[in-house]
């Protein structure tokens, strides 16, 4: 059992846990990820490690509710435990060597993007970090981004912000405006992902994508987080989750996301109702 | 004087009709009377050709004279003076292959019922026995093993009983490996599982689950907190692919996947378990192997109407076990023998639809003394699926050897140690099971676990 020493509500559907977990503490390093289950009944989730703290033997993970297991897993408090709680998973994230960076997390990625900004930063490197959210409103991290980066840009889809666009935009701009990095780490939806990564194929700026496909064990069983990269089919829980933005097939990663979309569905709706007769009863 | 009928006393079954709707047991075991019954078909020959079969070495005459005399107590102890995971063998063993293949009896009719007797009397014991385990006491030496399925449960149980204070290192969350993710709960209950590892527990077996040994602990680690000796039964888990086009649309799974979805995380019981698994009305497997006739049985029991099992070559030279072709058979699954894959066809929007098959002949013996399939040209044909599941085998883990420097594996992956022992390139380091022979059986990884204990018994004897 991994106990959760500190809560945090980010936006309306994004919480932080920081959970108690030495083994992995000791171990992790940004860019790997933990697999989760929170009963018995459980589905194994993976979520990918926004902090840790060695001495304290504790591992921070930010999530957004999208599902049944996330929604259960927010619903959880300070002192509450975690049933299963395994990693680090994964290969870290290359850092070493980096001069000038961009880093671009959308919506939850953010969460994921700013280890990687973090890492960079202490690794005395520059760090443009652009993030992009629906509205003002959901707008995570900004906080501790300052901290870590030269320049920061936070765009939103509605201008709720006063700065409307998606994170491309503002990458374009800076591109244009003769900007040069040596490595784009981008974080967040698949398509966002894909877009950053056609736009800087064309400067021919080394592009990092974290992935985060369906899989089950995470240590390379299963085979279900399969992507393909550069014609090659990886496995993204041993392999990844970190790949070259140029060379993954991302329409493929969009369709083999949706595998499951209609049971998903199910569970919520019935996890919904479950809650509803709960409260009402 | 012995019982001398041809055959052996019959098992009663679940009817096909209805077990394809449920997920529990096949075989239902022997009653008292029947075992009983079974037991005065052995010979007690001097020679005891069967112990010879058995890779753990049962006293197999001794205990089934027990069962004769219905002393199943004893029985049971005489068993587990060699076998640590008696209901699980007597279940999954191919017992065709080993102990009943030397049995005299076998020469006319059917060998004793070895494997029958052997889940009677684990399960009459579980049923009836006093299951409580006096732990030996410790002499202070700690041993690391890495992985809870058939190798590293025989290895630790085997070391604790020696006094050894043995911890396990089990990746997923609950312990049993291969036996809770692999073999389906209508071929090997769960609860029985948890039994026999509960029995290994009780021994003073520390398990830690969720931890991934090369991720969160090197072998390095494990010598710095303290384990003067390491076994490696970290199984098969890689699962192969075709690398045909298709294989990665929506509807492709290993077997890897499929199974563990409906073993380990119970998706034949959503949505009370969140786990979801997909099947479709028609679902392919391919492959021969008992993986494949696993996969095949559970796809049927989830409500597929069609299912087939695709194999290049032909009935005889399937790797799965008699017995399960047989149950698969019954329960209305259709073998296409002699046909390969060669393309998986997607829908519009990336779902699998069909399979394109080519029809193979046999020609000249290969490699591995069986006769190659070559294709026929021209004999291209689509198989209507929405499911297909690959079952081709798996290869070891490489999670272990990346992270550990100057051990020595095979170029496919299996770890290379000495046949006896167990012992790898590394001083003080054993690895047995799936992690150095590539897919095997339950029995051999635990033969493996138990040659290497008496290795590091040996070795830290010494030290």
């Amino acid at each position: 059992m991994y106990k959760i020493v500190r809560k945090e509500v980010l936006n309306p559907a994004v919480k932080l846990l920081e959970v108690e977990a030495p083994y992995v503490a000791r171990k992790a390093e940004p860019g790997q990820f933990i697999i989760l289950r929170i009963s018995e009944e459980g589905e194994r989730i993976p979520l990918t490690i926004a902090d840790y703290d060695r001495e304290k033997g504790t591992v921070t993970i930010i999530f957004q509710e999208v599902g049944k297991t996330t929604s259960m897993l927010g619903m959880l408090e300070e002192g509450d435990c975690i049933l299963d709680f395994a990693g680090p998973l994964g290969k870290a994230s290359h850092l070493e060597g980096v001069r000038k960076a961009v880093v671009i997390g959308g919506g939850l990625g953010t969460a994921i993007a700013y280890p990687q900004a973090k890492k960079l930063h202490e690794l005395g490197a520059e760090v443009d970090v652009i993030t992009g959210f629906r509205n003002s409103g959901l707008i995570l991290l900004s906080k501790e981004l300052k901290q870590v980066s030269s320049r920061l840009f936070i765009t939103t889809d509605d201008g709720s912000n006063g700065n409307k666009g998606f994170v491309t935009d503002v990458l374009k701009k800076l591109l244009e405006e003769g900007n040069r990095y040596d490595l784009a780490i981008a974080i967040g939806p698949l398509i966002m992902m894909k877009m950053v990564s056609l736009l800087t194929k064309e400067y021919g700026i080394k592009t990092v994508v974290s992935m985060n496909p369906v899989m089950i064990d995470g240590t390379g069983m299963c085979g279900g987080c399969r992507v393909t990269v550069g014609g090659k089919v990886k496995f993204a829980c041993v392999d990844g989750p970190d790949f070259d933005g140029h060379e993954v097939d991302f329409d493929e990663a969009i369709r083999r996301q949706a595998m499951y979309r209609a049971q998903e569905k199910r569970s919520m709706e019935e996890h919904v109702c479950r809650l509803g007769g709960v409260r009402n009863g | 004087m012995a019982d001398m009928s041809l055959e052996k006393v019959k098992m009663p079954e679940q009817d096909p009709e209805t077990r394809i709707r449920n997920f529990n047991e096949v075989a239902l075991g022997y009653t008292e009377e029947m075992a009983v019954k079974e037991s005065h078909r052995c010979l007690n020959c001097k020679t005891r050709p069967c112990v010879a079969g058995c890779p753990v070495n049962v006293q197999i005459p001794e205990f089934i004279r027990l069962v004769s005399e219905g002393d199943f107590e004893r029985a049971y102890e005489k068993i587990k003076e060699t076998n640590n995971l008696p209901a699980i063998c007597g279940r999954v063993c191919p017992q065709e292959s080993q102990c009943e293949k030397f049995c005299v009896r076998g020469k006319k009719g059917e060998p004793v019922g070895i494997g029958r007797l052997e889940r009677f009397v684990a399960d009459w014991y579980m049923a009836n026995g006093d299951m409580d385990i006096q732990p030996v006491p410790k002499n202070g030496k700690k041993v690391a093993v890495i992985g809870s399925g058939p190798a590293g449960l025989t290895c630790a149980a085997d070391l604790a009983k020696k006094g050894y204070e043995v911890t396990i290192f089990e990746a997923f969350h609950v312990p049993g490996g291969v036996l809770m993710y692999g073999i389906p709960e209508f071929r090997l209950p769960k609860v029985l599982v948890q039994k026999e590892i509960d029995t290994v527990r009780k021994l003073g077996v520390n398990i830690m689950t969720n931890m991934v040994i090369g991720k969160v602990l090197s072998l390095e680690d494990l010598r710095n907190e303290g384990y003067e000796a390491i076994f490696i039964g970290s199984g098969a888990g890689l699962p192969n692919f075709m690398g045909i086009p298709g294989e990665n649309l929506n509807g492709v799974y290993s077997a890897n996947e499929f199974l563990t979805r409906v073993n380990l995380m119970k998706a034949y019981k959503y949505p009370e378990y969140d786990t979801p698994v997909s099947v479709a009305e028609s679902v392919a497997v391919v492959g021969g192997g008992n993986v494949a006739m696993d996969a095949a049985r559970c796809a049927k029991r989830l409500g597929a109407k069609n299912v087939y099992i695709v194999y290049r070559r032909s009935e005889a030279e399937m790797p799965a076990r008699l017995e399960e072709v047989h149950h698969a058979k019954e329960e209305g699954i259709i073998f296409k023998l002699l046909t390969n894959p060669v393309r998986i066809v997607g829908t519009d929007d990336g779902w699998v639809r069909a399979m394109e098959c080519v029809e193979m002949e046999l020609g000249e013996p290969d490699a591995s003394g069986r006769r190659k399939p070559v294709p026929k040209p021209g004999s291209e044909h689509l198989l209507d699926v929405g499911t297909v599941i690959i079952a081709i085998g798996q290869s070891p883990n490489p999670l272990i050897k990346s992270t550990t420097p100057g051990l020595e594996t095979q170029s496919w992956g299996g770890i290379i140690t000495e046949e006896e022992t167990g012992a790898t390139s590394l001083d003080g380091v054993y690895a047995g099971g799936d992690a150095v022979t590539g897919a095997a059986t339950v029995i051999l990884a635990m033969g493996a676990g138990k040659r290497a204990a008496a290795a590091i018994d040996e070795y830290l004897g010494s030290k």
